[in-house]
């Protein structure tokens, strides 16, 4: 190999004080390392469990069936209006489907970065690469169960309509929650490890504060309810899965207030996070 | 100048300690805080950081050419870690500044970023990735670092059926293939067998030859001679010398610091068991009597061991182990092996004591070597046990063999009486 001096690249290494820019470019050059760090968190996933990649279907079912029958037959809670209460199993599987991608991709980001120290301790590479593999590893498991929601419309005789091609950019939208949110906590959880023990709480009751197992009509929508629930992003994303896939409530306002919440979230969480990775090495 | 790669100006790193358990803080230890300060918060860095802050890292500047293999050596603790982290960028500087002239490729460790569950292939991709390998290197490269990493055969094998020197093999093998223009080597050699130590260090000449800029930083004074011409001493952070290598390491060697090459045990944490033996320090010393952590191997080193009695004891013996960094026993002895001393010391009166014993020259390998002490009653009851007193390094200028650039297998080394017969 020849080093040719002209085009190195210069390093500059100074104090870390203060706001910086994203540097955003310093991610594409790195986007190898996005796409290799996915692919072990999915490999390494389901090696030596007897099921395999069988668990990304199992959840979603189990927790469909547990849904059905304490909420739909105990407690009779009606699906949406224009959805028979026939639909209740996908009814709420229409639901758990962006729901479990949004929560797996939020745990494994959060603990990213603590479950990465030894990474972040020895090697330098833009420290995004990490929540953002994280949230990306959850694709595969969302593709399986996605196979199941497929026969499950089958079988309920449910119509296949246009509106089927909203949920690409609906599933973009999730994992940009789950990033969003992801970065802070990441960040966060380098520096107070209650941020994991936390989690947990945060995400059940994060459930129950989207439309998962009841439906969305039964927030009023005279006043500013409507508004409010919608700056909780996921349920933005989960009336418009369950609109595109079953039909029902069309997602209207509440999906603006959901994609200007992600915005926010997004763009301060990246700021927060470029301004608290330096220290990332000194304190994990 | 553009023939300059590193250069570093005024360069310092202060961290914040705290209580051991104080890693990473609590939310609750925050609010706490920020009552007290409110700037704090937020990881404010200026300031002069006051009593809970060490300088890990004070006014360093140098410049490293192109194409110059540097050696950078100082004692555990003195700062080297930390300044090669804040060149590779892992770490930000606190002070100072840096300009770094091409892409810089960092060996801290080897195997950063194996997963034991993934094959051996899977983890070339996946640490060469890690690296700052593109694909596309990696893939062409494949063939060269599974033949240099000599694991073939078990190359589709999880990581985690490997034996450790076939894990270290692989691992260094990816990262002898980086090609970064600046290369940063922390201590990668100090592991594996001896035929792995002499094709790393090849590696790494053959590195320097291709006109790139290396740092390696080692304990190993026998490879810091082979490798460089110049060496940077660190002394408890600060730049202490910059030399020609034989100079820089005969200046390091001949320093005594009283922080290192001693175990010294505060009140606190001697066993209240341990009573009526209580502990007070261990120390290793040359032949000049200067406390030392690291010593030749063509000189003979006292080992000493300080303690006190409140109370006589009968029958006590104060013991030394001596062991490799892995556990392996060199060997065991007590200050009253010798049958008359034995006799003479068969009780000892409350008082303070000194066991001291010298480990002769032309005896140890080099190498990194552990110090244990017991005391104990024969029979009757253990009082003081640490199987790890002490760390010390033994390096091997001068030793038998040197001629040979090669590592000796062994921990030890002696100067043999050897005849060759002609028939």
């Amino acid at each position: 190999m020849t080093v040719t001096k002209r085009e190195l690249p210069i390093t500059y290494l100074r104090p870390a004080r203060g706001w910086t820019a994203l540097n955003l470019t310093a991610l594409w050059a790195y986007r190898e390392l996005v796409y290799f760090l996915t692919w072990r968190d999915i490999k390494v996933r389901y090696k030596q469990a007897a099921l395999g990649i069988g668990w990304a279907i199992i959840q979603p079912i189990v927790s469909m069936v547990i849904f059905t029958l304490i909420f739909g037959r105990l407690a009779g809670l009606p699906t949406d209006n224009g959805i028979p209460q026939e639909w209740y199993p996908i009814f709420s599987f229409a639901a758990l489907l962006p729901w479990q991608l949004f929560q797996g991709a939020l745990q494994r980001a959060g603990i990213s970065l603590v479950g990465n120290a030894n990474l972040l301790t020895k090697i330098y590479f833009p420290r995004l690469i990490i929540p953002l593999a994280a949230v990306a590893a959850g694709m595969v498991d969302f593709l399986f169960s996605f196979l199941v929601l497929a026969v499950l419309m089958v079988y309920y005789r449910v119509p296949f309509t246009w509106n089927l091609l909203w949920l690409p950019p609906l599933v973009l939208l999730a994992l940009m929650a789950a990033l969003a949110v992801g970065l802070w906590l990441s960040a966060l959880n380098v520096q107070y490890r209650d941020v994991q023990h936390m989690m947990p709480f945060l995400l059940q009751a994060w459930m129950y504060a989207s439309p998962v197992v009841y439906s969305i009509d039964m927030i009023p929508t005279d006043g500013p309810w409507r508004i409010l629930y919608g700056l909780n992003p996921m349920t933005g994303v989960i009336q418009g899965f369950r609109w595109a896939l079953l039909g029902g409530s069309p997602p209207d306002r509440l999906m603006i207030v959901s994609v200007l919440m992600v915005i926010v979230l997004l763009v301060s969480g990246l700021y927060y996070f470029r301004r608290m990775e330096r220290t990332f090495a000194d304190m994990v | 100048m553009s023939d300059i790669a590193i250069r570093v100006e005024g360069l310092g790193k202060r961290y914040r300690i705290g209580a051991p358990a104080m890693n990473y803080r609590t939310l609750r230890d925050s609010f706490v805080d920020a009552l007290h300060a409110p700037a704090r918060l937020f990881g404010d860095n200026g300031g002069s950081g006051g009593l809970n802050s060490i300088w890990a890292l004070k006014d360093i500047s140098f410049e490293v050419k192109q194409g110059q293999l540097l050696g950078v050596i100082g004692r555990n603790g003195s700062g080297k870690s930390t300044l090669l982290k804040i060149l590779s960028r892992v770490t930000d500087p606190t002070e100072g500044i840096g300009e770094i002239r091409g892409r810089v490729g960092s060996l801290l460790e080897v195997g950063t970023g194996f997963h034991p569950e993934l094959t051996g292939r899977e983890n070339i991709f996946l640490n060469g990735a890690i690296l700052g390998m593109h694909r596309g290197e990696i893939d062409q490269k494949f063939d060269e670092i599974v033949e240099f990493s000599e694991v073939g055969a078990f190359i589709d094998t999880p990581v985690k059926r490997y034996s450790s020197g076939m894990y270290l093999r692989l691992a260094f093998a990816v990262a002898a293939h980086l090609e970064p223009e600046i290369l940063v080597v922390d201590e990668v050699l100090a592991v594996g067998d001896a035929e792995f130590q002499r094709k790393c260090l090849g590696k790494m000449s053959d590195v320097a030859q291709q006109g790139r800029t290396v740092l390696f930083v080692s304990h190993n004074m026998s490879a810091i001679l082979r490798l460089t011409q110049e060496t940077l001493v660190i002394e408890k952070g600060r730049l202490g010398m910059r030399a020609t290598t034989p100079q820089a390491v005969d200046y390091y060697l001949s320093q005594g610091y009283s922080q290192e090459g001693q175990r010294v045990w505060e009140p606190d944490e001697i066993p209240a068991e341990s009573a009526p033996f209580s502990p007070i320090a261990v120390r290793l010393k040359n032949r000049h009597g200067m406390i030392v952590d690291t010593v030749k191997s063509v000189e003979p080193v006292t080992v000493e061991m300080e303690y006190a009695l409140d109370a006589p004891v009968t029958g006590l013996r104060i013991g030394i182990y001596l062991m490799s960094t892995r556990g392996e026993y060199i060997f065991t002895s007590f200050d009253t092996d010798e049958t008359a001393r034995y006799e003479q010391m068969a009780a000892r009166s409350a008082g303070r004591y000194i066991s001291r014993c010298t480990i002769p020259a032309d005896f140890l390998n080099e190498g990194r070597f552990v110090i244990g002490v017991n005391a104990s009653s024969y029979r009757v009851r253990r009082y003081f046990l640490d199987e790890k007193a002490l760390t010390f390094t033994v390096d091997a200028i001068g030793a038998p063999g040197m001629q040979w650039p090669e590592p000796r297998m062994g921990a030890v080394r002696p100067r043999l009486e050897w005849e060759v017969e002609v028939l």
